[in-house]
């Protein structure tokens, strides 16, 4: 297979973290390494078992496929296989997964010597995910807690927990959560629709510069961050939304067990005026 | 200037950040989680392990009075102006009336209710309310058995709980006196009342929901019962209000939303918890104290026992449940004193207020008449 034009550059041995030389070989374009064979492991383990889940439940129907996790009767104990601990191999399974990926993805940054940007804002998503299917149920004292693999019924999961805590948009870091997602997307579609246009001038004009983006948006909100700058805040409020996110479920039934609105009597209860 | 507003309004977010975790009555696991659904639909009560003790132990039940000696004499031919135990034995009237003097006056005593010169006179108005809430009791525990109270049932303790007045009484909240200025009107929200929960939502709902025993059966419901509109609906303002009237039952029996709903359809009852059906009936038998048994009694208590407006004190869920989902930690109260079991009232008397078309369950309750959309 043709080799692109900087591939060059970084199909050389070295930068792997475990394994040595063993796995350190590339299969048409894709690098292999030691982590590459787990992720393929446990992500075709993890699929094979979602299947035969759903060959156990009731449907075909790809909206209602649900694996739940065990009865809260279990605790932190092992279910029965078709009771939960299908389950609960397949959040191993994906623990296992995401985590060969992104550690496969920091070997490749060390073989094109570059930052570790891209392994840590995907440890971000990883982190959410722990924290909804270990973490919280750890700390909870029950597996059951976690949400079940399905794609109505995760839905079904997340709208019952959050009635929970009564109202859940009371859940300060929900707030601020919700804040970084909302404030991500402005600013992606702001970034977006500035560089889309720059780059497609109109008929007869030319691609316009960084100058001229700059010049735009400090003609229309009065201030540009810039090239580089952009990027850097597009990631700091992407990965703290996923942050936050992780932040808010963790807090609720761990550290908080009551409705979220009475979390405020703190405000009612500041020594100025109580 | 620029550097002052900066070090301002850092030293305010850090001060407000260390008050809101400070000052927070944080919870810690252990944690005691009870699930009531399908596993994996997040169905479930969570409590720490701690408030459920601390719970259990402070809506001890209080032990019964030994039984009365056998007797045939009846209270009604023995003593002056018995009115509703007239056919209970002499021995059983007395037990009761001093099991009613430990659950409601303890400290107060007989004098409380009673002229002890004279046990028949009716002077004090605690007698004559005192009266109307045994016929309360027994209409409880018989009209209401088996829509709500169960064999668990109820006692004067239920509520009072050793105080002449129970704790978790209510009148209806008028909101703050604003005559006018920026803020002459609140739409009866935004106040942070515990009466749902801090939220800010209108927190009088239980005036209109609670409070009225001729209301529309429906008016709390404002989910669509249809997946199109097919007429102008309900205003988020009614919305609002029914979720101030979920946080006030939520809190009142200690539970969360998914008690009763599974809250991926929270208006369908075949996805609903068995104990939404005795919740319904609940709120029935609600409006039925408050509009039946307290509400005439207005004229009864001194000024002094009425609200701002002049409303009676009233009921809600709270005032029996007190945070328990089964008062007094779901003890068959009533079982010691089956006087209590029968209800005694005549004809004449106020008609208990039976609704309209009860459900039950799994099938639709009282198939409402299509929502407005």
């Amino acid at each position: 297979m043709a080799m692109l034009s900087f591939e060059r550059k970084y199909r050389i041995r070295g930068g792997t973290l475990v394994g040595g030389d063993l796995f350190d070989f590339w299969v048409g374009p894709f690098y292999v390494g030691f982590f590459g064979v787990t992720t393929l492991f446990f992500s075709v383990l993890g699929t094979a078992l979602i299947i035969y889940g759903a060959a156990l439940g009731p449907t075909w129907n790809i909206w209602q496929i649900n694996i739940a996790p065990p009865d809260l009767k279990y605790g932190l104990a092992l279910a029965p296989l078709q009771e939960g601990g299908l389950w609960q191999i397949i959040t191993f399974c994906a623990v296992g997964a995401f985590c060969s990926w992104a550690l496969r993805e920091v070997e490749i940054c060390r073989k094109l010597g570059i930052g570790y940007h891209v392994p840590f804002a995907f440890s971000i998503a990883i982190l959410a995910y722990v924290t909804l299917v270990v973490v919280r149920p750890l700390l909870m004292g029950a597996w059951g807690h976690g949400f079940p693999y399905g794609i109505l019924s995760h839905l079904d999961w997340v709208s019952n927990t959050g009635y929970q805590y009564l109202h859940f948009h009371y859940n300060p870091a929900h707030m601020l959560a919700v804040t970084f997602f909302f404030t991500t997307t402005l600013a992606l579609s702001l970034h977006g629709s500035l560089i889309l246009s720059s780059t497609n001038p109109g008929k007869g004009e030319v691609v316009k510069t960084p100058e001229h983006e700059d010049t735009f948006f400090r003609d229309t909100i009065g201030y540009s961050i810039g090239t580089l700058g952009i990027h850097r805040l597009g990631l700091f409020l992407a990965l703290s939304a996923g942050f936050w996110s992780a932040v808010c479920i963790v807090i609720s039934g761990p550290i908080w067990t009551r409705g979220w609105p009475e979390w405020w009597g703190w405000w009612l209860n500041l020594p100025v005026w109580r | 200037m620029k550097i002052f507003f900066t070090v301002l309004g850092a030293a305010v977010a850090f001060f407000l950040t260390v008050a809101m975790i400070g000052l927070t009555d944080w919870d810690r696991p252990p944690l005691a989680v009870q699930q009531n659904g399908y596993r994996g639909t997040a169905m479930a009560q969570v409590h720490t392990r701690e408030a459920v003790a601390e719970k259990k132990e402070a809506n001890l039940a209080p032990a019964p009075a030994d039984p009365a000696e056998p007797g045939d004499d009846l209270a009604g031919t023995t003593y002056e102006n018995v009115q509703v135990l007239k056919n209970v034995s002499v021995n059983e009237f007395n037990r009761l009336m001093v099991s009613m003097t430990e659950w409601v006056s303890p400290e107060q005593g007989c004098t409380y209710c009673h002229n002890t010169e004279n046990m028949a006179d009716d002077s004090l108005y605690q007698k004559k309310v005192a009266r109307r809430m045994l016929q309360m009791t027994q209409h409880l525990n018989s009209d209401w058995k088996d829509k709500h109270t169960g064999g668990a049932g109820v006692t004067c303790y239920t509520c009072h709980r050793g105080q002449p007045v129970p704790a978790n009484i209510w009148f209806t909240d008028a909101g703050p006196n604003r005559p006018g200025g920026f803020t002459a009107r609140n739409n009866g929200q935004n106040l942070a009342k515990s009466s749902v929960g801090l939220a800010s939502l209108p927190y009088d709902t239980l005036t209109e929901y609670l409070a009225d025993k001729t209301i529309d059966n429906n008016v709390i419901r404002v989910n669509s019962t249809t997946a199109l509109p097919t007429t102008k609906g309900k205003p988020i303002q009614d919305a609002e209000k029914t979720y101030g009237l979920m946080i006030h039952m939520s809190e009142g029996l200690g539970v969360n939303c998914t008690f009763c709903h599974n809250t991926r359809a929270i208006s369908n009852w075949s996805q609903s918890t068995p104990q939404r059906t005795t919740a319904w009936h609940g709120i029935r038998m609600v409006r039925d104290i408050n509009g039946n048994y307290l509400e005439p009694l207005t004229s009864t208590f001194p000024p002094n026992r009425l609200g701002a407006l002049g409303d009676v004190p009233k009921v809600n869920c709270t005032t029996c449940h007190n945070g328990q989902n089964k008062p007094l930690n779901g003890a068959h109260v009533v079982d010691a004193y089956p006087e209590l079991t029968k209800s005694t009232e005549t004809a004449s008397a106020t008609p208990p207020a039976v609704p309209a078309n009860p459900p039950t369950m799994p099938a639709t309750p009282a198939q409402p008449a299509p929502a407005p959309q």
